[in-house]
């Protein structure tokens, strides 16, 4: 019933960890401009923009997309702003999706943001109340609970971080560019938040990035090639009682299986040919490796340590470099939907993924309770 | 588009200085909703919400509002940083798929915890406008003023609006401030800022809200007499007060257009105009002519709690359709400073 969507323009800022050249609404126009060129659109064309990033006081904004109206080009449009947390860039390419799904817009331009250098991240997850802890603090015993349970060897997450900064080399919107990172180096960083150190640690970036969403008719007259979206899912889940598993849980599982199921995915590990999912600490890799279906219970880490992960695995994953190179964190779900249209239409460029033609692209939020997940294929649905 | 209708709605009294938190405010209401609707918990099939970390006082502050869901199993569920009335809009959006046929909207904020003319200088452009620390009051005065010069429309006018509403207001128990005024009465009173008065302003509420929407013969099955959504739209206005002519209401105008205001009759229409002249521009951009009740409930001017009041009006619609038997009402909704946002809703009876 729902009408077809495809992804027709892509856009991202160079991610760092200061843009001081740019304002707020330089850096979503940074990415929204490159979007709508990549769409031979302007902003003209579009018929409505749904903005996402994640809690206001990060940057000390309340509700900024009201103020970025103007710089993306949202007079006379209905201006959407979702908050999932960190699964919301994901959550907001869902609902741009969706506003082309129903019928209802031709040309929806969707983008998310966080300007992290803007205020102090640690301090805006806690309100600062209560000294936070930040979200390594938050993370770090479920970390801590799947190395147990799972009895997977330190080096897993050491290889988790040099891969995925490996990978950033080939990617030049990543905010980290670290050439030569080696397991040593990563071995003997800091330990930040016990068991995550330094190096298997994201970083603080600024960051926006934009996708401009067509019907199939847009998608059918576009010039370059277009990723069609075959399945969108969210799910959340209470973030604390006794009988969740914060490791493994089940809105991730569920929220995946309903996107398999909707794309007609039975074997994920054969049928997916990329994956960007959010891996914000090393360690998340093998963690979600389960949790998505890529591996059974507690064998996940052994997809990264057979190099299953990397290019030319079973399963390339965030092979942009992912969360753990750049993190402008409203942005970091949108990057991981974005990067998987890009390569299934081929134009990931030096990390592009050969014959890709099933991407899944995956973020998740808050007490590891919010997901938003998407497939795209290189054929419509 | 599949025949979408509000089949229920609850909200607790609009009161200043609630004790209680956003969480503990939407329990009794999503509750009431949902035993209204008749539809069991487990059968919702897609669940958003509305509310505002800044008014909350806290990061996430959405997230604690997912207790008052009973979000196990996991729930198809999304957050908007706005009004309810654009969670419903979301919510509308997610039943045009064919996949799920009811979803529960909901929507909380909390006004009176910090002084607004403080917080809401925070939604302001923060590079040139902020530093300047403009409050929503002394914004809304500068339109006013455009407005009055504009249409010629005097403060007396604006004092007839605020004694209609407080008068309506006493037949809504949700509202929070009621009363038998005269616009002459109203006049006497001190400018609070030139040339808005007391009356003109609207008091500062705390409020939680939940409506719950169902498809086609669902709706038809659940409900007695479900209000159905014929259309809905939104639109934005430019945000830097400088580019924009203040006296009137563009963005209102498409909104109206689009969601097919004009295509039949206007019975009532529940405007969400925090302040008087916002009603009188939001009637001339919607074309409401003397013939259209205006806020049997009071509207904002008798309660407004922020991100909550535009999915009350929704809520009032319904009730005007589903309790009082009219056939066709508006519901609007607005956001940001002077109206920069603006959402119409047109709901029928069947």
């Amino acid at each position: 019933m729902a009408e077809r969507c495809a992804v027709v323009g892509i856009g991202q800022t160079k991610h760092a960890k200061v843009r001081e050249d740019l304002s707020m609404a330089g850096l979503v126009r940074e990415a929204a401009l490159r979007a709508l060129e990549d769409a031979e659109m302007t902003f003209a064309d579009i018929d409505a923009v749904v903005v996402g990033k994640a809690p206001d006081p990060f940057e000390g904004v309340m509700m900024p997309e009201l103020y970025l109206a103007d710089a993306l080009g949202g007079a006379g449009k209905p201006v959407m702003r979702v908050h999932t947390a960190g699964s919301v860039g994901g959550s907001t390419a869902v609902l741009a999706t969706h506003l082309v799904q129903s019928g209802q817009f031709e040309r929806v331009l969707t983008v998310a943001f966080e300007k992290q250098s803007e205020g102090d991240t640690t301090w805006g997850l806690g309100g600062g109340r209560s000294g936070s802890v930040g979200a390594g603090g938050y993370f770090a015993p479920h970390i801590r609970a799947y190395i147990e349970r799972s009895n997977a060897p330190e080096h897993i997450g050491w290889m988790v971080a040099v891969k995925d900064r490996k990978n950033a080399l080939k990617n030049p919107y990543a905010h980290l560019h670290m050439e030569n990172l080696t397991l040593e180096m990563v071995r003997d960083s800091p330990m930040v938040w016990e068991p995550v150190r330094r190096f298997e640690s994201c970083p603080t970036s600024d960051g926006a990035a934009a996708m401009v969403l067509g019907s199939e008719r847009v998608g059918d007259a576009s010039s370059t090639p277009v990723a069609w979206v075959h399945a969108t899912a969210v799910r959340s889940e209470l973030g604390q009682f006794p009988g969740r598993d914060p490791v493994s849980p089940r809105g991730g599982h569920d929220c995946a299986a309903d996107v398999y199921k909707q794309a007609g995915i039975s074997d994920p590990i054969r049928d997916v040919d990329v994956l960007e999912c959010y891996v914000p600490f090393s360690w998340y890799e093998p963690m979600w490796m389960e949790n998505l279906g890529y591996a059974v219970e507690g064998t996940g880490w052994k997809l990264t340590e057979d190099g299953e992960t990397d290019f030319g695995g079973s399963i390339p994953t965030n092979v942009s470099g992912g969360v753990l190179s750049s993190n402008p964190i409203g942005a970091s779900g949108m990057l991981r939907f974005l990067e998987a249209a890009l390569q299934v239409r081929g134009m990931a460029g030096e990390h592009q993924v050969d014959g890709a033609r099933t991407a899944v692209g995956h973020a998740y939020g808050g007490a590891a309770q919010f997901f938003a997940m998407w497939v795209v294929r290189d054929t419509k649905p | 588009m599949r025949d979408v209708a509000v089949v229920a709605f609850a909200q607790s009294p609009s009161r200043p200085e609630v004790e209680t938190t956003e969480t503990q405010m939407l329990f009794p209401i999503i509750t009431e909703a949902i035993e209204q609707s008749g539809i069991e918990r487990r059968d919702i099939g897609f669940w958003v919400s509305g509310s505002c970390d800044y008014l909350a006082g806290a990061p996430f502050a959405f997230v604690s509002n997912l207790e008052a869901t009973g979000a196990w199993p996991p729930i198809p569920e999304s957050h908007v940083e706005m009004d309810g009335a654009w969670a419903l809009y979301e919510a509308y959006t997610r039943l045009q798929h064919g996949d799920v046929d009811t979803a529960l909207v909901f929507c909380s904020g909390l006004s009176s915890r910090s002084d607004l003319r403080e917080t809401l200088a925070v939604q302001l452009d923060p590079y040139y406008l902020m530093p300047l620390w403009p409050d929503h009051i002394s914004l809304a005065a500068l339109q006013a003023r455009a407005f009055l010069d504009h249409n010629g429309a005097t403060e007396r006018d604006m004092a007839e609006v605020a004694a209609r509403s407080l008068r309506s207001a006493k037949d809504n128990p949700n509202a929070q401030v009621s009363g038998d005024h005269t616009a002459e009465e109203l006049l006497g009173a001190d400018y609070l800022v030139e040339p808005l008065r007391p009356h003109d302003c609207p008091p500062v509420s705390d409020a939680a809200a939940a409506v719950v929407l169902a498809v086609g013969d669902r709706a038809r099955a659940v409900c007695s007499r479900p209000a159905w959504i014929r259309g809905i739209d939104t639109r934005t206005d430019p945000h830097s007060p400088g580019v924009r002519d203040l006296a009137v209401s563009p963005s209102t105008r498409l909104a109206g257009e689009k969601a097919g205001v004009h295509s039949g009759p206007v019975e009532v229409a529940e405007l969400a105009a925090p302040f008087t002249h916002q009603e009188l521009i939001v009637r001339e951009a919607l074309g409401l002519g003397d013939d259209v009740e205006i806020n049997p409930s009071g509207g904002a001017l008798a309660a407004n709690p922020i991100m909550v009041s535009g999915l009350i009006r929704i809520g009032e619609a319904f009730r005007q359709i589903n309790e009082r038997g009219r056939n066709r009402v508006i519901a609007h909704a607005t956001s940001g400073p002077c109206l920069q946002q603006n959402l119409v809703c047109v709901l029928e009876g069947e």
